[in-house]
C-alpha cells in the first residue's frame, strides 16, 4: 500500500475545518489550500452521512455521467403528437410535476384554454374552461412522454413535435415548434393571433419541416454539435439561441427549399424560423432530455435527470429515485421586464426548459454568454463565477460542451444532490417570464433558482433509499 | 434622428421620439429603461427597437410614435409626472445608452465548499493530503470526498459514529488510502507535521498512533536520543476496538512496510481488543519491518520504557532524560495526587504509573467505571483529569491550546485546605499555546504564595519546537517546578513528593 505517494514527498494539503493547524502548516512552509467549508445549506447530517457513505453512489454517479457524456442527438424525424407519442383525443401535455387544473396558474391556464381551442374542443374561452374545470380534458406532465416543452409546454395531440433520437444510447425525446416571441400559447396567449399561428403552424410549418428533415434521413443534423458550436458563440442554450437558431436555420435551409410545397410557403417557413432566436431552444431541450433520459433509473445515483416547473411548482428527478417527483413552490425570476411590465406582472417560474441547466448549459454555461447576466444587473465576472459555482455542484465537466472564456473548460454537468446540499449553492436557471395573468403573454426574462424544498425531500429520499438498499 | 415629441397634459406629460442607426440589444435596452424608469415622477418608459411587438408594447402604455417607424429605429417615449421629471427622464436615458460597463475580466475567485472541489483543483499526480476538522456530524462527507479521490485523509473531528468510522476505512482500503482518525490530532507525514505534532528529525522510526499525546511523547524522547522519525500515522482512539478491528492500523502498518524510510515501526496505543491484538499481531509478523509495540497497560504501563526498550533494539544507548531540578522541597506525606493534564494518553500513563502506588484515581477519564469523577473537578483525594477529553472541550479550545479550565483547577486547588502534589503535563510543538509556560507560570507563583505545593511537569516537546523545549522548562522551573521530559520520570518524581516509593 503506497497511499498514493503519500510517504515518499510532503503533501500539499487541503483543509477544512479550523484555521490553527492551517497556520501551523504555512509555518512549515507546507503547501495549505483552506477550503471555505460552512455547515451544509440544508439536510439532516444522517442523511447526508448515509449518502456520502453508500458504497454504490461512486460507481452508480460514474455511470449515470457516462450514459450522459455519451447521448448523441440526431433530428429524425417531425411528427403530430397524436402520431408519435399517441398523444390521444382529449389530453394535453404540460411541463413541470403534475398538475391540476385547480392549481394551475394564470398562463398555464392561459396555454390549455389556447390548446382546446386550437384543437376545436370548445369554441369559446368559457367554453374552454368549463371543460377543462370539469376535468374533461387529460392533464399529463410532458416529461411522462419522453418529451419537453418550454415555458407552458402544452402539447396537444396536433401539434407537430421535433423527434430527436440518441444514436448511443438507444432513446428518443421529442419537442413542440418553437412559435416565436410575445403574444404565444407558451407564455399563456390564447387570442386569434396565437390561434392563426398555431394553425399555419400545423398546416404549413409542420408538414414542411417534416419533409425537409425526412429528405436527409440518410444524414440527419447532429443537434448536440450545434449546442456544443452555439456555446463558443453567445449563446448558453435556454435564454439566449441566436447562434443556434441560425445554424438550424442554415442545416435546414437546403431541405426546406427543396420541398414540394408553394414557394410562398417556403418562404413563410424560412422566414419564420430566421425571424425567431429561440426556435433552437425546442431542439436543445430534447437533446439534453435524450442525455438526462439515458441516465435514468440508476440505483444509488445522486445525480439529477429533471429540473422543470408547471408555474406553480418546480419539480425534480433523480436517477437514483426512478420517477419519483421531489416538489416544491415555483419561485418567481428576478430579471428585466419588457415594456411596462414589473415584478408583480410576472407569474412563477414555468417550464421544462431547465432541463438545459441539468445538461449543464444555459446558466450553468453562464460563462458563455456573459450578456445574460445583465438580465439581473450584474457583470461578467458574476458570469465566470457562475459558471465556477455550478462547477462546485456538479458530477463533471462535459467535455463536448467546452466553453472558451473558461479556457476551454467542460460545462458543468450532471448536478449533484449531496453537493447543493453541502455547499448550499442552489442551481442557476436562466429563464423567460411568463405574465402572471391569463393570456398576457410574454412580460420579461430573468434568473432563477430552485426552492431548496425539492432538494430537501430529494435528498431525504435517497437517503432512505440508501438505508434500505 | 426623426423627433416626434408630443406633450400633452391628459395623463401628465410624454415624449416619443425614434432615432435611427443606433442599435443596443434588447438586455441593454431593458436595463435603461429599468434605470430610467425608477426616476421620481417617471411614470412610464419604453426603450427599444421598434419591432412590432414593441410598438404594440408602446400602444398600449399610450406612448406610440405617430409615424410609423422601421424595425431598426430606436423608440424612445418617455411618461412623467412633470415637465421636469420628463426632461431629466429623457437626458438619462442619454446618459445610460451612453453609459460604459466598466467591469470585465476574470472571475472573483469563487472559493472552494467542500475537500472534493479543493481536492480537484491539485493536479491527480501530486501527493496531496485532506484534514477535515469540521463539527463530527458533518466529517463523514468531507472524508468520503477525499477517499473518492483517492487521497488520504487525516479527521480530526471528534463525534464520528463508529459505524461511520468503519464504514470510511473500509472504503478507503479499496480505494488504497489512509483514514487518520477520527479524533486523531497528530501526526507527521513525510516531514510535515499535522495537527499538534512536534518538529522531530527525520529518521528511520515509523510510529502507528492510536493515541495523540503518546504519539508526541515518543516522538520527542526518540529526538532527544538523536533518532529521528520516518512518519507518524495517527490512526484514532477507536481504531483498535473490536467495532473498528484495527483497519487503519493494519493499513498504516503495511505503508511504512512499503516506505524505503522506514526501518522500524513502533505501535503506541491504549490495551487493543484481544481479537484486534491478535490480527495486528499476525499481520505485524508478516512484515519486513520489525514492528515493537508500546502498549500502555497496567503491565506496561510506561511509554519511555518503551522507547528506551526500541533503543536498545537499535543497539544504541539510553540517554540521561532532560529535566529541571526547581527548589529542593521535601515530601509531603498524607497528600494527595493532583494530576491536572490536557493530553488523554499522558493522563492515563500517570494514573496507570500511580495508581499501584497510591490506590484508587479518581478521573474523568478513570482506570475503572467506578473511580468516575463525573463533572466533580475538585474532588478531594487522589485525582486526575484529561481536559483534553471531549465532554470538556465542548465548545471551547483544547486545552493546549486554551488554558482556562486548567488554570481555574489550579487556583481552586491553591484555595482548599487539602495537602496536594500538583502534577501536569505542558504539550509544547505545532498547534500547541505558543507560550504554555506564559500562562503557568503567574498561577503556579500564586498557588505556591498561598499554600505548600509541590508541582511537577511533564514537558512534551523538543528543543526545535516553537516554544523550545528549554525555553519552557527554565520558565517553568524558575516557578518553582520541576520539570521532566519524560513523563513517567515526572509522575514518579510525585510520587516521592507524595512519600510512597513507586
Amino acid at each position: 500500500m503506497s497511499l498514493g505517494g503519500l510517504l515518499s514527498s510532503p503533501p500539499a494539503i487541503v483543509s477544512a475545518g479550523v484555521d490553527v493547524f492551517s497556520d501551523a502548516l504555512r509555518a512549515q512552509g507546507a503547501e495549505v489550500h483552506d477550503v471555505d467549508w460552512r455547515p451544509p445549506g440544508f439536510g439532516d447530517p444522517a442523511d447526508l452521512s448515509a449518502i456520502a457513505l453508500d458504497p454504490r453512489r461512486a460507481a452508480a454517479n460514474r455511470t449515470a455521467v457516462e450514459r450522459l457524456l455519451a447521448a448523441g442527438s440526431e433530428l429524425v424525424d417531425v411528427r403530430p403528437a397524436r402520431d408519435v407519442i399517441g398523444l390521444a383525443d382529449r389530453t394535453l401535455l404540460h411541463s413541470g410535476p403534475p398538475l391540476s387544473w385547480e392549481m394551475a396558474s394564470g398562463p398555464m391556464r392561459g396555454a390549455l384554454i389556447g390548446a382546446c381551442l386550437f384543437e376545436g374542443w370548445a369554441s369559446t374561452v368559457e367554453e374552454a374552461e368549463a371543460i377543462l374545470a370539469a376535468g374533461e380534458v387529460a392533464l399529463d406532465p410532458c416529461h411522462h412522454h419522453r418529451t419537453v416543452g418550454p415555458m407552458a409546454g402544452v402539447t396537444s395531440p396536433s401539434m407537430w413535435l421535433w423527434c430527436l433520437s440518441d444514436p448511443v444510447n438507444g432513446g428518443q425525446a421529442f419537442c413542440n415548434l418553437n412559435e416565436g416571441l410575445g403574444k404565444v400559447l407558451r407564455m399563456g396567449a390564447f387570442n386569434q393571433e396565437v390561434q392563426t399561428r398555431l394553425r399555419w403552424m400545423r398546416d404549413v410549418l409542420g408538414p414542411v419541416l417534416a419533409d425537409a428533415v425526412r429528405s436527409r434521413s440518410d444524414d440527419p443534423i447532429d443537434v448536440k454539435s450545434i449546442l456544443a458550436q452555439m456555446l463558443q458563440m453567445g449563446d448558453e442554450g435556454h435564454n439566449r439561441n441566436r447562434a443556434g437558431s441560425l445554424m438550424a436555420l442554415r442545416e435546414l435551409s437546403p431541405a426546406v427549399v427543396a420541398v414540394d410545397a408553394p414557394s410562398s410557403d417556403i418562404a413563410a417557413v424560412l422566414k419564420f424560423i430566421g425571424g425567431n432566436e429561440h426556435f433552437f431552444l425546442n431542439l436543445g431541450m430534447p437533446t439534453a432530455k435524450l442525455a438526462l433520459d439515458a441516465a435514468r433509473n440508476i440505483p444509488g445515483s445522486t445525480m439529477l435527470t429533471v429540473m422543470s416547473r408547471n408555474g406553480t411548482e418546480f419539480g425534480i428527478q433523480t436517477a437514483g429515485t426512478g420517477d419519483r417527483w421531489f416538489t416544491g413552490p415555483a419561485q418567481t425570476p428576478v430579471g428585466l421586464f419588457l415594456g411596462n411590465f414589473g415584478p408583480d406582472d410576472a407569474n412563477p417560474d414555468i417550464g421544462d426548459s431547465a432541463i438545459m441547466e441539468t445538461y449543464g448549459v444555459g446558466g450553468f454555461s453562464m460563462a458563455a454568454a456573459p450578456a445574460i447576466v445583465r438580465f439581473v444587473g450584474g457583470s461578467v465576472p458574476d458570469a465566470l463565477a457562475t459558471t465556477e459555482r455550478m462547477h462546485q455542484l456538479t458530477l463533471t465537466e462535459n467535455p463536448a460542451m467546452a466553453i472558451p472564456i473558461m479556457g476551454f473548460r467542460g460545462a458543468p454537468t450532471g448536478i449533484d444532490v449531496l453537493k447543493v446540499a453541502r455547499t448550499g449553492w442552489l442551481p442557476q436557471i436562466n429563464t423567460g417570464m411568463a405574465g402572471r395573468v391569463a393570456g398576457t403573454g410574454q412580460v420579461g426574462a430573468g434568473l432563477v433558482q430552485p426552492p431548496q424544498e425539492c432538494f430537501e425531500k430529494a435528498l431525504q429520499a435517497l437517503a432512505e433509499e440508501s438505508r434500505t438498499a | 434622428m426623426t423627433a416626434s415629441p408630443a406633450l400633452s397634459g391628459t395623463a401628465g406629460v410624454r415624449s416619443v421620439s425614434l432615432r435611427s442607426g443606433v442599435y443596443a440589444d434588447s438586455v441593454r435596452l431593458m436595463q435603461v429603461s429599468r434605470t430610467v424608469s425608477a426616476l421620481p415622477g417617471v411614470t412610464g418608459v419604453i426603450v427599444a427597437m421598434a419591432t412590432p411587438l414593441n410598438l404594440e408594447l408602446a400602444g398600449n402604455m399610450g406612448l406610440a410614435p405617430e409615424e410609423v417607424p422601421s424595425p431598426e429605429q430606436l423608440l424612445i417615449a418617455v411618461r412623467a409626472e412633470d415637465d421636469a421629471a420628463l426632461t431629466a427622464a429623457v437626458a438619462a436615458v442619454d446618459a445610460a445608452l451612453a453609459e460604459r460597463e466598466r467591469s470585465a475580466g476574470t472571475a472573483d475567485a469563487v472559493r472552494h465548499r467542500t475537500i472534493g472541489a479543493g481536492l480537484d483543483e491539485l493536479p491527480p499526480d501530486a501527493s496531496a493530503l485532506a484534514i477535515v476538522s469540521v463539527p463530527g456530524q458533518y466529517a463523514v462527507a468531507e472524508a468520503a470526498d477525499a477517499i473518492a479521490a483517492g487521497r488520504s485523509v487525516l479527521i480530526f473531528s471528534d463525534g464520528v459514529p463508529v459505524e461511520h468510522e468503519v464504514a470510511l476505512k473500509r472504503a478507503a482500503r479499496d480505494a488504497g488510502v489512509l483514514v487518520m482518525g477520527p479524533d486523531c490530532g497528530t501526526a507527521i507525514v513525510s516531514g510535515v507535521a499535522l495537527g499538534f505534532a512536534n518538529v522531530v528529525r527525520p529518521g528511520p522510526v515509523g510510529l502507528v498512533a492510536a493515541s495523540g499525546t503518546g504519539a508526541q511523547q515518543v516522538s520527542c524522547l526518540l529526538d532527544m536520543a538523536g533518532v529521528g522519525v520516518s512518519h507518524v500515522l495517527g490512526v484514532g482512539g477507536r481504531d483498535l476496538s473490536e467495532a473498528v478491528g484495527g483497519l487503519a492500523t493494519l493499513d498504516a502498518l503495511a505503508a511504512l512496510d512499503a516506505d524505503p524510510a522506514t526501518e522500524r515501526v513502533l505501535l503506541v496505543s491504549k490495551p487493543p481488543a484481544p481479537s484486534v491484538e491478535e490480527s495486528v499481531s499476525a499481520a505485524a509478523a508478516e512484515l519486513s519491518v520489525p514492528v515493537r509495540s508500546a502498549v500502555l497497560s497496567p503491565e506496561t504501563p510506561d511509554l519511555t520504557a518503551a522507547v528506551e526498550a526500541l533503543l536498545t533494539d537499535m543497539g544504541m544507548d539510553v540517554p540521561t532524560w532532560p529535566s529541571r531540578p526547581g527548589p529542593v522541597e521535601s515530601s509531603v506525606p498524607g497528600a494527595t495526587l493532583k494530576g491536572l493534564y490536557s493530553g488523554g494518553t499522558l493522563a492515563d500513563e500517570a494514573m496507570l504509573i500511580a495508581a499501584p502506588a497510591l490506590g484508587d484515581i479518581r478521573s474523568n477519564t478513570p482506570l475503572r467505571p467506578e473511580l468516575d469523577l463525573g463533572t466533580d473537578l475538585s474532588a478531594s483525594g487522589h485525582v486526575v483529569i484529561d481536559f483534553g477529553d471531549d465532554a470538556l472541550t465542548v465548545g471551547r479550545a483544547h486545552p493546549m491550546i486554551d488554558p482556562t479550565l486548567r488554570l481555574e483547577a489550579i487556583a481552586a486547588l491553591a484555595a482548599s485546605d487539602e495537602p496536594a502534589v500538583l502534577l501536569l503535563d505542558v504539550v509544547l510543538g505545532y498547534g500547541a499555546d505558543p507560550d504554555p509556560a506564559g500562562a503557568l507560570v503567574p498561577a503556579l507563583h500564586a498557588a505556591r504564595a498561598r499554600k505548600q505545593l509541590p508541582v511537577v511537569v511533564a514537558l512534551v516537546g523538543t528543543e526545535a519546537d516553537p516554544q523550545g523545549w528549554s525555553r519552557q522548562a527554565d520558565a517553568l522551573a524558575a516557578a518553582g517546578a520541576v520539570v521532566f521530559a519524560s513523563n513517567a520520570a515526572a509522575t514518579r518524581h510525585a510520587l516521592r513528593l507524595l512519600g510512597v516509593a513507586p
